[in-house]
């Protein structure tokens, strides 16, 4: 055989796709994760990552149902106060160290500490003396964990909320202590990392990728079948899109602003589209003119919006328009019947233009407001839309204002000169009060419309006094009712996940808060590769 | 020992004022890299919007909290003199966006990543861009001359954000030789493209300068009078005409050194490279003060090092330099 010949054979070997090595999955993340230490992840991005290295009391299935975690089963007490859970049998940290139930209790001591700054503590907020502990008013000692034998944890709430739903947040995630005790803010790297979940963390490198092994101390480690997963820093969507058509990633974190029949003429059915517990609106500043007592002018910004033409023409993602603000598939909520989401246009148009009259404005004396959002090309895009629609059936004047993200984030939350804003809220947890909560109480800092109402507040704090059922539904139905008769936000539309995936792997399932640990993962040999 | 005092008096003195020289340019460059991180933590404090301002706003207690940790509970004095003794023993502090890491860590893993690949491609765009220019130059007006030019000119024109996915098109989606993306210590291919989309806009530079310094010395007097001596073709244009020509070459060389060092965000970016060019971009959209102050440090330094090398490099090449002080 001749060198040239050699060469010919070897070629492809040198050139072949870097994941042919069977049971790896790459997976496209977003921006690098802030951290890695679970009480203190507050983005999705760390979030993705963190659930396959810890794992809490309880967890997901692929479709998102609660299924036992560490605590093999729980109970609660009547008044939804006292929850027991007892801990599988043979637990391990990934380093073989047991894992007991007063480390679990020491774990979300460390959690609500004031020293650990924990940005989602407040989700906690419901546990027996949290408040307290995470102000530094109370040691952290007092909160209400305690371990009465090394399998069982009990945990004490001052309010019966599902507190489930929190202990699948990365705050409540067991962190192992002895790391961070010996190595401080570095316990999360490669080789100090200690965690309990279904893989364990090989490398880190920062701004382009971390790969992780599956971990044989695992509880359920037999059924976790992929044994590599890389979670690959994609920044631009453009980029991802490329890697994933390449073969170098097999899920993306999104795609780009394209529209769906054109992404679906693409790529068929690796586009996974579904329902995802985030909601989109323009906030209106209730504490400034002209807005401020003025809710006719505020129904008439309602109403004069086409969101059937906004979520086709120019989110185009399949979102679905919005006229509430907490997303259907929520649990303990129905959608609010809102009487102008079936009105014919000319109806809708109609009814707004007569609100706009009712404020005292028409096209001689029109209003003239600023629409303020944060430099993206869809955000522009939406605002563009709007302003026109405003424009056409109402004569408003409108003036965009796009501005740096963080100026934005600033502006909206001190509410000194916004006007009308982009807002929105993706869900923490699968509870309609998550959304609500961040309109209640003015100096709330997520309270960006000013919005103070102490009858939409009693509500919400009756509501989250009661557990799951029929009379909470019933009163956060109210309560969202009431804010919408305020006319404080103009809802558009409801937000989707979008991800592509490649054809072959199997386990990755639509659910509300899209996840997706790797644990479900596996790929179908039989399966045909995607075309190209 | 003391036989030879007589005859080193001279010489130490001389180096005498060697040492002096280099102590000034020291201490030139020590205050501009103070004046650089001062007016840098100014225009970074003044921004509006702070580091922890994000969409779901932390409680006010964590943001207390926050900021104790990072000391912006201080007043702005006595953060700016806090961060100066921390860096004058040469810590750059922790990052904010990524508190995992120190700053002094980011910095250590990103610039071998952007250097490398920076410097890789720069010296790539020497070798073929300085024979490309000579040849454009001997051959003036040609076709080959005109070829070369016109691709030197796209080169040029075409943005990286153009290039870069253009190459990704074509080597790693339709062709499938290259990876799409991504980082690989020690793995070759993932640098080709990078690689690539870095050299090529510095080699239309380089290939457009030497094409016409060169054109400029050929048509000189002195270069006439080698000419008139007889010498060859290839000895007027490598030994006469080259060193001549590569003059505003080497003027070019220190702002394209000290660019590809530092990284391109663009590239960086669109490769998925975990470089230290993002992090100017970033740092700054994230207010992550200590990252931007420390990324602006080594940069600043990479500044004068290399001025300060291409100086040398320009007083070796161009003789009526020498006597004159820089």
């Amino acid at each position: 055989m001749s060198i040239a010949h050699l060469a010919l054979y070897l070629l492809p070997t040198l050139l072949l796709p870097l994941n042919a090595a069977a049971q790896i999955v790459a997976r496209g993340n977003g921006p690098e994760p802030s951290t890695l230490d679970p009480h203190r992840c507050q983005e999705v991005a760390c979030g993705n990552i963190v659930r396959d290295l810890y794992e809490g009391l309880v967890a997901e299935d692929a479709s998102g149902q609660l299924i036992p975690g560490a605590a093999e089963s729980w109970t609660r007490s009547e008044d939804g106060l006292t929850w027991e859970f007892r801990l599988r049998p043979g637990l391990r940290w990934s380093n073989g160290e047991p894992l007991d139930a007063p480390q679990f209790a020491a774990s979300l001591r460390r959690a609500l500490a004031p020293q650990t700054a924990a940005p989602m503590a407040a989700l906690l907020r419901p546990i027996a003396n949290a408040a307290a502990v995470s102000a530094g008013a109370m040691p952290p000692e007092r909160l209400g964990v305690s371990a009465p034998d090394v399998s069982t944890l009990r945990i004490t709430l001052d309010e019966p909320v599902a507190l489930t739903d929190r202990l699948l947040l990365p705050i409540a995630f067991p962190v192992y202590l002895p790391a961070l005790a010996q190595f401080g803010t570095q316990h999360t790297r490669p080789g100090h990392l200690v965690g309990n979940g279904a893989y364990v963390l090989q490398t880190w490198t920062p701004q382009a990728s971390l790969e992780l092994a599956r971990n044989a101390q695992f509880h359920a480690v037999a059924t976790v079948a992929i044994e590599r997963v890389r979670f690959v820093v994609t920044e631009d969507a453009a980029s991802e899109l490329k890697r994933f058509q390449a073969g170098d990633l097999h899920i993306t974190e999104t795609v780009p602003p394209k529209t769906l029949t054109a992404l679906r003429a693409q790529f068929g059915q690796q586009l996974r589209i579904s329902p995802y517990l985030g909601s989109f609106w323009l906030g209106l500043n209730l504490t400034r003119p002209p807005l401020r007592e003025n809710p006719a002018l505020r129904e008439a910004l309602v109403l004069a919006l086409d969101r059937e033409i906004l979520t086709r023409h120019v989110t185009g993602l399949g979102e679905q328009p919005a006229w509430s603000i907490v997303p259907p598939g929520t649990r303990d909520h129905r959608l609010p019947a809102t009487s102008a989401s079936n009105w014919p246009r000319e109806q809708r148009e109609a009814a707004a233009r007569e609100r706009y009259a009712a404020a005292g404005y028409d096209r001689e004396r029109p209003v003239t407001l600023e629409l303020r959002y944060n430099t993206s090309t869809v955000h522009r895009k939406l605002a563009l839309a709007v302003a026109a629609m405003w424009r056409q059936t109402l004569g408003a004047r409108v003036v965009l204002r796009n501005e740096e993200w963080k100026v934005f984030v600033q502006n909206r939350r001190a509410r000194v000169i916004t006007q009308v804003f982009r807002g929105g809220w993706i869900a923490d947890i699968n509870d309609p009060l998550d959304f609500l909560a961040t309109f209640s109480g003015r100096d709330n800092p997520l309270n960006t419309t000013g919005f103070a109402d102490a009858t939409f507040d009693a509500l919400l704090q009756r509501a989250a006094a009661l557990p799951s059922g029929d009379a909470r539904r019933d009163l956060i139905a109210a309560a969202e009712a009431h804010l919408l008769a305020a006319h404080a936000v103009v809802p558009i539309y409801f937000y989707t996940s979008k991800h592509l995936v490649d054809p072959r792997l199997r386990g990755f399932e639509p659910n509300p808060l899209d996840h997706h640990a790797s644990r479900w993962l596996r790929w179908d040999h039989a399966a045909a590769a995607p075309p190209r | 020992m003391n036989e030879g005092t007589a005859s080193t008096a001279p010489r130490s003195s001389r180096s005498l004022h060697g040492l002096r020289r280099v102590a000034g340019a020291a201490l030139t460059a020590l205050v501009t890299l103070w004046l650089l991180l001062t007016l840098c933590f100014a225009l970074l404090h003044s921004a509006p919007g702070g580091p922890f301002d994000s969409e779901k706003a932390a409680p006010p207690a964590v943001q207390a909290q926050l900021a104790q940790r990072y000391r912006l509970d201080r007043s702005l004095p006595q953060q700016y003199l806090a961060y100066l003794y921390d860096v004058a023993r040469g810590d750059l502090g922790p990052s904010f966006q990524y508190p995992d890491f120190s700053v002094n860590e980011l910095i250590a893993q990103g610039l071998p990543v952007s250097a490398g690949l920076g410097g890789l491609a720069l010296l790539l765009a020497l070798m073929l861009g300085v024979p490309m220019g000579v040849l454009a130059a001997a051959r003036e007006d040609s076709p080959l001359d005109r070829a070369l030019m016109l691709l030197g000119a796209a080169a040029q024109a075409l943005p990286k954000f153009v290039i870069a996915p253009l190459l990704i098109l074509l080597f790693a989606v339709e062709l499938r030789w290259l990876p799409a993306g991504g980082w690989v210590a020690d793995d070759w291919r993932y640098r080709v493209l990078p690689v690539l989309a870095l050299m090529l806009p510095n080699l239309a530079w380089c290939a457009r300068l030497t094409r016409s310094s060169m054109s400029e010395a050929l048509a000189s007097d002195w270069l006439r009078a080698a000419r008139a001596r007889g010498y060859s073709q290839t000895r007027l244009l490598l030994v006469h005409a080259l060193p001549a020509a590569a003059l505003p070459l080497a003027a070019w060389l220190s702002p394209a050194l000290i660019a590809v060092i530092t990284g391109s965000a663009v590239i960086e970016q669109i490769f998925g490279i975990p470089g230290m060019g993002r992090y100017f971009v970033q740092g700054a959209l994230n207010r992550d003060y200590t990252l931007v102050l420390g990324v602006v440090l080594v940069a600043g330094t990479l500044v004068i090092l290399v001025n300060t090398l291409v100086d040398m490099l320009r007083t070796w090449l161009d003789p009526r330099l020498r006597n004159t002080t820089i």
